[in-house]
């Protein structure tokens, strides 16, 4: 087997999040809607893609934090599950994602005739994020040193660059999918397309990591076999 | 010191730290509060100091002193900016505004950074050096206020660059940018750092309460917030079906009458039960805490009211199973079911406290995950990640204006 080796090494950045208390809060979802629509964009990716960010643990229903909240303490369901099932990762950017939650909202909104206002002392509080990127000092330039970097990062550094990457539409050489792809990368497309697939399977960062592990090391014992 | 924590912060946290250490390293960075000793602020600094020193960060730390009047004014503002009445004259304000323009004189405040701890020191905003930037930490809940209070106190809040909060709802609505960093223990501390089985009987030993079934513990002042009779009363209502003992540990302040009140009240309400143990434990019982919290089968804060509440946290860290009042921040350490338990009257803590007693396989599963959350959420390496985090980030908004 001959070891195949990038012309462009992968960079291992990781990242930490700074949360911005806004001072905004809702306590019912028609003021909820007016606030989501005049948040700042990093506000709006927090309660979204940051998701992620956090540990599993405090990973509660849904994937984003508005639906959460509408489904746990402004108790509506329905619009909670309306919410609850948009994948941030499929919209390009932040105002597409906005506007998709704003209609939703305001559609339910219209079509309903009780308004119910939160019932526990937890109104909805706006956070805004500030992600800090940092270089590890890490870099890999064949599959082994990809896997053995990524078995051992802060976790940070796996949504840095699965979903911060992919949100922010950072260079090739910062998603591990189209690094894995990318000719200057590995060129390895079939295990890229897996590893794009792994992100959007809705795990947490850790299971994210041990499931791109998985393959990396499928394709390795497969490399080595042929 | 850094080194320490490699095997018992998240992987990859210290490589984290240093790389977020050279984007600040050599600046210069003053904390500044009230006490060298005593209180969770300085037990903090006294943690983080040296690692921020190990990350090549011009680290000092300042303590204003002042008189009598003083330090009562501070005391009176303090609880009146958590909402309390309070009465406060204006010699008591004279003494705080004298007090704060005689320590500018006194302390060292030239740094690039400076944080500023609560409100005690926050007039020192008056002396800041020019083009320093300063951050005012704000540890207590000042969401509710006394408006005259708050009136007094925030035309010098409002100078600063930036404030920190430890929850969102801490948080007063202010023209400044408001970040939220959660408190943080320390796993190598005397308070939390491992202990050997036969230490810990000892220390059991010393303090008169056998092992011979579950023991029930809460540590906590005794004040009414924190709702020891409460406790009590939880236990009564397990005890009429389980067999266990309540350990109350915790001290009262000279200065304030009310817990005397209180340990009294707790006192009656125990009775003559050979089970129930209230302990008096000096502010430096940091060993026989640790002890106790490690001997305990659950334990409770059950609080009707609560800052953060650092002593879940500290009870998740040994994999305890923790059910406290759903109050302050114990609602952002507790989620129920998964690390703990939220309660909000004694039936509610009688009713999960027997539920674990008769589950232990889930007391098990909720101390290990209690404290896998606990490593990444409540430990000083995260707490020191933010607070760089923030310098970075304010270091990066000054220049770009």
């Amino acid at each position: 087997m001959i070891e195949r080796y990038a012309k462009q090494p992968f960079r291992f950045f990781s990242c930490m999040e700074l949360r911005e208390v806004l001072g905004k809060r809702a306590v019912d979802v028609p003021r909820l809607l007016e606030l989501i629509e005049e948040a700042p964009a990093d506000s709006i990716y927090y309660h979204t893609y940051s998701y992620y960010l956090r540990h599993a643990y405090t990973q509660q229903l849904y994937s984003n934090d508005f639906a959460n909240w509408i489904a746990l303490y402004a108790q509506d369901r329905v619009l909670g599950e309306r919410l609850g099932v948009l994948d941030p990762f499929e919209f390009s950017d932040i105002e597409q994602l906005r506007g998709e939650i704003l209609s939703i909202m305001a559609d339910h909104l219209n079509h309903s005739t009780v308004v119910t206002r939160c019932i526990v002392s937890e109104p909805f509080e706006f956070i805004r994020s500030h992600v800090i990127e940092i270089p590890l000092g890490l870099e890999a330039t064949t599959l082994g040193e990809f896997y053995d970097a990524l078995a051992i990062v802060e976790v940070g550094a796996v949504y840095n660059h699965v979903c911060e990457a992919r949100m922010r539409k950072k260079p090739r050489s910062a998603d591990f999918a189209d690094w894995l792809a990318w000719e200057e990368g590995l060129g390895l497309q079939d295990l890229a397309s897996k590893v794009e697939q792994a992100a959007r399977l809705g795990l947490s960062l850790e299971g994210m990591r041990n499931k791109i592990l998985r393959l990396c090391d499928q394709e390795l014992t497969r490399q080595r076999a042929s | 010191m850094l080194e320490y924590y490699r095997d018992i912060a998240p992987q990859g946290t210290v490589e984290l730290l240093q790389q977020l250490g050279r984007r600040v390293e050599g600046k210069s960075l003053v904390h500044v509060n009230s006490t060298r000793y005593g209180g969770g602020v300085a037990e903090m600094l006294h943690r983080l100091l040296p690692l921020f020193d190990e990350l090549g960060i011009r680290v000092r730390w300042e303590v204003m002193a002042g008189s009598d009047l003083f330090y009562r004014a501070t005391r009176s503002l303090y609880n009146a900016l958590q909402g309390s009445r309070q009465r406060i004259t204006p010699e008591m304000y004279d003494a705080y505004i004298e007090c704060n323009r005689e320590s500018a004189k006194r302390l060292n405040l030239d740094a690039e950074f400076a944080m500023i701890h609560d409100p005690q020191p926050a007039a020192l905003i008056d002396a800041r050096p020019h083009g320093a930037t300063w951050i005012w930490r704000c540890h207590i809940d000042v969401s509710t206020p006394q408006h005259s209070v708050w009136q007094f106190l925030r035309p010098f809040v409002v100078r600063y660059d930036a404030a920190v909060v430890s929850l969102p709802k801490f948080s007063q609505r202010l023209p400044l940018p408001q970040f939220l960093v959660y408190p943080s223990i320390d796993p190598l501390s005397e308070k939390n750092c491992e202990l050997q089985p036969d230490e810990i009987d000892k220390v059991l030993q010393r303090l008169g309460v056998p092992r011979d079934k579950p023991i029930l513990l809460q540590v906590s002042r005794f004040d009414r917030f924190k709702d020891p009779v409460g406790v009590v009363a939880a236990y009564r209502l397990v005890k009429k079906s389980h067999d266990c003992r309540l350990v109350l540990a915790g001290g009262t302040a000279t200065d304030d009458p009310e817990s005397v009140e209180v340990l009294a009240e707790v006192q009656e309400a125990a009775g003559t039960d050979p089970d129930v143990h209230i302990l008096l434990l000096p502010p430096t019982a940091n060993l026989e805490i640790n002890a106790l919290q490690r001997a305990a089968t659950i334990i409770y804060q059950k609080s009707t009211r609560e800052g953060f509440g650092l002593t879940v946290a500290e009870a998740l860290w040994k994999g305890k199973p923790v059910i406290g009042g759903e109050t302050g921040g114990i609602v952002v350490q507790l989620i129920p079911g998964v690390t703990g338990f939220t309660v909000n009257s004694p039936e509610g803590a009688a009713f999960y406290t027997k539920r674990l007693l008769n589950e232990p396989e889930l007391m098990a599963v909720l101390g290990r995950q209690g404290k896998e959350y606990a490593r990444h959420r409540f430990l000083i390496t995260r707490h020191l990640q933010d607070y760089l985090g923030l310098l970075i980030y304010l270091q990066e908004r000054g220049r770009t204006g």
